[in-house]
């Protein structure tokens, strides 16, 4: 148990190192939160109809589609190690099992943080006016964390789940294109009836509300900032829980299938 | 005399299949032992048991002083496995590679690092050290992923096929440095598909067929058990010849299609010479003849009385 701390460092120390050196994780974390920022403000944001500039409304809704995206990188990294021989290199090591995921999981939200961190640097830059205060910065934030570490547990048990990272990575594209039918990017009644229930009603929503509530001081909902935080919260705690749940699952029945 | 393996009637299943059907193996401390068998015999799985990665269904077993079952946890702490698939982290460096794995043995960062550096130089791997092990050849990641098993000297070292799918020069590379650990004192159980790494490395060889251990003893007993050790091989052109020839000789293959015979001897030219003289004067000379050194089929041959179902194609060399 005393090594668990450490053998923990060596784990998430490996996959940072990988996370630096693998093109593609490297692209999704630094250089897409940029360039999405870019495209929805400047490509899109003129033709879609907004009380205000653009970038004050859309700002929550990539930071979920980055961390959508960072999840499909969690799934494939995890479906590689698994489909690897260093897998069982790492089981017959006298180390705990939930270690090598722990390194996955960190990694992941270090690697989303860093993508939010450049988007919201990004969306300032480019005339985002957030009016809240240094609490609800720090709300925000949270929720972002929460948020981030939830997908980061579900898609490691996606990737645990998956057979390889093709399979990993098809699944975690369904992840990454819900944000689009939420109020990410468009309000909810601007879209057809059956669309807008799904939109009001999918996780995303409630998260992007909760955020847009606490920096922008008001909901694109209609409803109270803390009534979507607490549906937020279910949603997340709920994804968190699964994530976890079905990983432990995934080890243990690894451990007995053998 | 002691053990550092004692398993019994160590028996495994997968979805309904068996792939161990009740194993006993000893191995003495100190010693190599092989275990010979095609793919699909079971010795994946029986290294995989021993070595703690997967639970019999029943059997019980003594792994380097520990009860298998009872403390997996110990076992672990004092066996290696270098597996069929190299398990090293392509991403990394070889030197990454072994200062991670000294520091998931619980070694200090100081000593990780002391290791890895002279375990580099011991595997002749100095110099690919900072390259990434995505870059390395088969030969090198194999010796990698040996340096890597030999962290922490273990009590025990599993080999599963070390050597598959290596070009000769590897090999004999690889089979010289398990040799030098072999010196060292540490316990091998290898698995391997070829006889002639088996006669190589091993002090004790025990064929594994069909989940069951068929035959065990020294590499020349079990190529005395082929009835001294050659196969000769003998076309017909015609089937009259080839008829002849079944009546006069004891072949071990006789293929009416092909017109084709096989049959063992012991090789020694005399008896040969005498083989062919016998043919030659009962009218049912060979239209061609070839001899062959014993493969890993005529062990199956002789002691299953017919090619192991999954043997022929697959380890035919």
């Amino acid at each position: 148990m005393s090594h668990l701390l450490s053998d923990s460092q060596v784990m998430v120390g490996r996959c940072l190192r990988r996370s630096v050196r693998d093109p593609e994780a490297f692209f999704t974390a630094l250089v897409l939160p940029v360039i999405l920022l870019l495209l929805f403000v400047y490509v899109f944001g003129g033709a879609i109809a907004h009380g205000g500039a653009y970038v004050n409304y859309v700002v929550p809704g990539l930071i979920v589609l980055c961390a959508g995206f960072g999840a499909g990188t969690t799934a494939v990294a995890v479906a590689t190690d698994m489909s690897s021989g260093i897998v069982e290199r790492f089981r017959s090591l006298p180390i705990a099992a939930p270690t090598m995921l722990l390194g996955q999981v960190t990694a992941s939200l270090v690697r989303n943080l860093v993508a939010t961190a450049i988007v919201i640097a990004a969306g300032l830059a480019v005339g985002w006016r957030p009016s809240a205060s240094v609490l609800g910065w720090l709300g925000a934030v949270a929720m972002i964390v929460l948020l981030i570490f939830a997908m980061s547990w579900l898609a490691a048990a996606v990737g645990l789940l998956a057979r390889g990272a093709e399979a990993a990575s098809s699944f975690m594209l369904l992840i990454m294109f819900l944000p689009y039918a939420s109020t990410a990017f468009v309000k909810a009644d601007t879209m057809p009836a059956v669309l807008r229930a799904f939109a009001s009603h999918q996780p995303f929503t409630p998260i992007i509300e909760t955020m847009r509530g606490l920096w922008m001081g008001h909901t694109d909902t209609g409803a109270s900032t803390g009534h979507e935080a607490l549906i937020a919260l279910a949603w997340t705690i709920g994804v968190l829980v699964t994530g976890v749940g079905v990983a432990s699952w995934c080890l243990v029945r690894r451990r007995e299938a053998r | 005399m002691s053990y550092t393996v004692s398993a019994q009637a160590i028996t495994k299943s997968f979805g309904g299949r068996p792939a161990l059907d009740g194993v006993d193996l000893d191995i003495e401390s100190g010693s190599v032992l092989a275990l010979l068998g095609p793919n699909g015999a079971g010795k994946t799985t029986m290294v995989r048991i021993l070595a703690t990665l997967s639970r019999p269904d029943s059997g019980t077993a003594t792994v380097a002083g520990h009860d298998l079952l009872a403390d997996p946890v110990a076992v672990k702490r004092r066996v290696s496995l270098t597996g069929q698939f190299v398990a090293l982290d392509d991403v990394l460096t070889g030197r990454e590679n072994l200062e991670m794995m000294g520091r998931l043995l619980h070694l200090s960062r100081a000593r990780a690092r002391q290791r890895a550096a002279a375990l580099l130089t011991e595997f002749e791997l100095s110099d690919a050290a900072d390259r990434r092990v995505g870059t390395y050849s088969g030969g090198m990641k194999r010796r990698l992923d040996l340096a890597i098993s030999m962290i922490e000297r273990p009590e025990l070292l599993f080999l599963d096929e070390p050597t598959t799918g290596l070009d000769p020069r590897s090999r004999e590379g690889l089979w010289a440095t398990i040799g030098r650990l072999v010196e060292d004192g540490v316990t091998v159980l290898l698995t391997t598909q070829y006889l002639d790494e088996a006669d190589r490395l091993a002090d004790q060889v025990a064929v594994l067929d069909g989940g069951r251990i068929v035959a065990r003893g020294t590499p020349e007993e079990l190529k005395a058990r082929l009835g001294g050790g050659v196969r000769v091989r003998l076309q017909y052109a015609d089937e009259v010849a080839y008829r002849a020839a079944c009546d006069a000789l004891d072949p071990v293959i006789a293929d009416e299609q092909t017109l084709r015979l096989e049959l063992l001897t012991s090789g020694t030219a005399t008896d040969v010479h005498e083989l062919l003289g016998d043919l030659e004067r009962t009218g049912a000379s060979a239209y061609r003849v070839a001899i062959d050194g014993p493969s890993l089929d005529d062990v199956f041959l002789s002691l299953t009385g017919a090619p192991s179902s999954t043997s022929t194609l697959e380890v035919s060399r």
